[in-house]
């Protein structure tokens, strides 16, 4: 069962194109990170998902309905799209309280409106429900917002930057309710430019840049194989001659050659332990050896300048 | 979502500081004939009614539904009719109630009904604080018409009623028009001035004499006909005209609202 797909979709601005086919299929129950830089084309792939921006070609998929001119599946889907909105002149809970009566089906504006205690409770704004939003916070705004998305009991949210305009403290919260929301079943896709984000708390990745898909997969995996190591010796030229010993094995020349320091070193299949015991053989003392990745930041750069950004 | 624009305009301030502007016009204009009562033929541009009242108070509700029909209800639709969607999107709202999910073709209706609405309730509000304010100093009597005969008090009040509803009726031409701009612009405030700007540019040319060839299909033609009403018999032509016209620009322009937001995209 799949949460979100897109297949071939494309948004054009005259002959710039937002979105150039973008291919890309979430399932359920993932909590799915969508990264990119600024202008990489990531809201404006989630506006035509949620039926806002009409596709120049493509098609998208929401909870295998499809999206079109007339119709998006979006009763069971929660949002939240640049930053949240709300009438400033209304409460909070007024707020949630129009929007969630504004729909067709009253039934379904009852059940809304029955949630919206319990969750205003689950963003912790109970105690500011009743003030007016042109008193609120960023962060406020923020878990209202969320709030606003979540009050429909939706198996999809598509949240975009929703940690935008957050303290620390805040994106910390944010992260641990989406994950909890996660574990609780609920498809997450939400959409971020701070890589250490995503990885902190996506089981997939996916990399746009300049409207297309770069990278996709587990945040370990964009990083490539663990295969290299940070020594840190006592005197770096024997310690470097002892490790070209060793079959396959290279060294970064970056950084001094002399006395002590630490050097990075790609094994090409040597084991670490190996590598440890020919430098301890060669007289080496060595103070630390740990696995270097590179960070996302490294790749994330790599993917965005391999895509040729044109400006 | 018809219920909740009223919700939502019943807790807006400018609703309130609108409504009691034009309820309190009537009792202005009362209190101002009353302290100095005009002299006939002195204010040739006075309007309508205006010289009546110190003789039957159910004359200030008339007066004031003359005074507020230029101004005060072009500037009510501009705020109703104009802000409705454009002030969604330029606040971000608009997406969210189309992610909630709200029908594009049903929001653009709902707005429009409830603008008509509100229209018609600031009417109302006009009616009732001009009778109350007449009848409090200079009492009701029987209304003599234009053309001689006259009108008793219950029918009086019928006939006003009746010149209310023609103006709501007339001015939904307007709000049309206030709508479509709406539709196409992610201003508000520009939405809303435009449709004002519309509703005194057509009265400025509805009054220039060697326009005469385009009068009838101005969207302010035939707003002062309720004043048809109060002759005997009832003068229905420009009523009619007001009417075909409001209904003509209701028509087109909503037709087109509707047509151009659903393949809008919503990037506000």
């Amino acid at each position: 069962m799949t949460a979100l797909v897109a297949r071939g979709l494309t948004k054009r601005y005259g002959e710039h194109a937002a979105v150039d086919a973008l291919d890309l299929t979430v399932e359920r129950g993932e909590l799915f990170g969508f990264l990119g830089p600024n202008g990489a084309g990531k809201t404006t792939t989630i506006r035509m998902a949620l039926g806002l921006v009409f596709p120049t070609q493509g098609e998208v998929e929401l909870l295998g309905e499809p999206v079109t001119r007339d119709r998006a599946p979006l009763a069971r889907v929660g949002a939240l799209v640049e930053e949240p909105a709300f009438w400033p002149y209304l409460s909070g809970r007024r707020n949630l309280e129009y929007v969630a009566c504004a729909g067709r089906d009253r039934a379904e504006n009852r059940r809304r409106l029955g949630r919206v205690d319990e969750t205003l409770a689950v963003v912790g704004l109970t105690a500011a429900a009743g003030k007016r939003v042109k008193a609120y916070s960023q962060g406020m705004r923020q878990r209202l917002g969320l709030a606003q998305a979540l009050v429909g009991a939706p198996d999809l949210l598509m949240l975009d930057e929703p940690t935008n305009g957050l303290d620390p403290t805040g994106m910390r919260e944010m992260r641990l309710l989406l994950r909890r929301l996660a574990d609780e079943g609920i498809t997450i896709f939400v959409s971020s430019h701070l890589l250490s984000e995503v990885e902190a708390m996506c089981d997939r990745v996916g990399v746009m840049a300049s409207g297309r898909l770069v990278a996709e997969g587990p945040p370990g995996s964009l990083r490539g194989a663990a295969d290299r190591v940070r020594v840190e010796v006592d005197d770096l030229a024997r310690a470097r001659a002892a490790a070209l010993a060793l079959p396959g094995v290279a060294v970064d020349t970056d950084g001094p050659s002399q006395g002590a320091g630490s050097l990075t070193i790609s094994l090409d299949g040597v084991a670490p332990a190996d590598l440890n015991a020919a430098l301890v053989a060669a007289g080496v003392r060595v103070a630390a050896l740990a696995p270097h990745r590179d960070t996302l930041e490294d790749v994330f750069l790599h993917l965005v300048e391999g895509a040729d950004v044109p400006r | 979502m018809f219920r909740v624009e009223l919700l939502k305009a019943a807790r807006r301030w400018r609703t309130w500081l609108l409504a009691a502007a034009i309820g309190g016009i009537p009792v202005v204009i009362v209190f101002a004939i009353r302290v100095s009562p005009p002299q006939p033929g002195v204010a040739e541009d006075a309007p309508p009614f205006l010289f009546q009242i110190a003789t039957n108070g159910l004359y200030a509700a008339l007066t004031a539904l003359a005074v507020v029909q230029p101004f005060f209800l072009p500037l009510a639709t501009g705020l109703f009719a104009g802000d409705a969607i454009a002030g969604e999107a330029q606040g971000g709202t608009l997406r969210y109630l189309l992610l909630r999910p709200v029908g594009r073709t049903r929001l653009v209706l709902s707005k429009y009904a409830s603008a008509i609405t509100l229209l018609g309730v600031l009417v109302a509000v006009t009616i009732v604080s001009g009778v109350v304010a007449g009848a409090v100093v200079f009492g009701l009597g029987p209304m003599p018409t234009l053309s001689g005969t006259s009108l008793s008090v219950g029918e009086g009040l019928v006939r006003i009623v009746g010149s209310g509803v023609y103006m709501v009726l007339a001015l939904s031409g307007l709000a049309s028009i206030g709508l479509l701009i709406s539709t196409r612009t992610d201003s508000g405030p520009g939405a809303t001035v435009a449709t004002i700007v519309i509703a005194i540019a057509s009265q400025i040319l509805g009054q220039i004499p060697s326009l005469d060839v385009i009068h009838a299909y101005l969207p302010t033609y035939g707003w002062m006909g309720f004043t048809g009403l109060f002759r005997f018999p009832v003068d229905w032509d420009q009523m009619r005209g007001g009417l075909l016209i409001s209904a003509a620009y209701t028509a087109v322009c909503l037709g087109s609202a509707l047509w151009g937001f659903r393949r809008r995209d919503v990037t506000a």
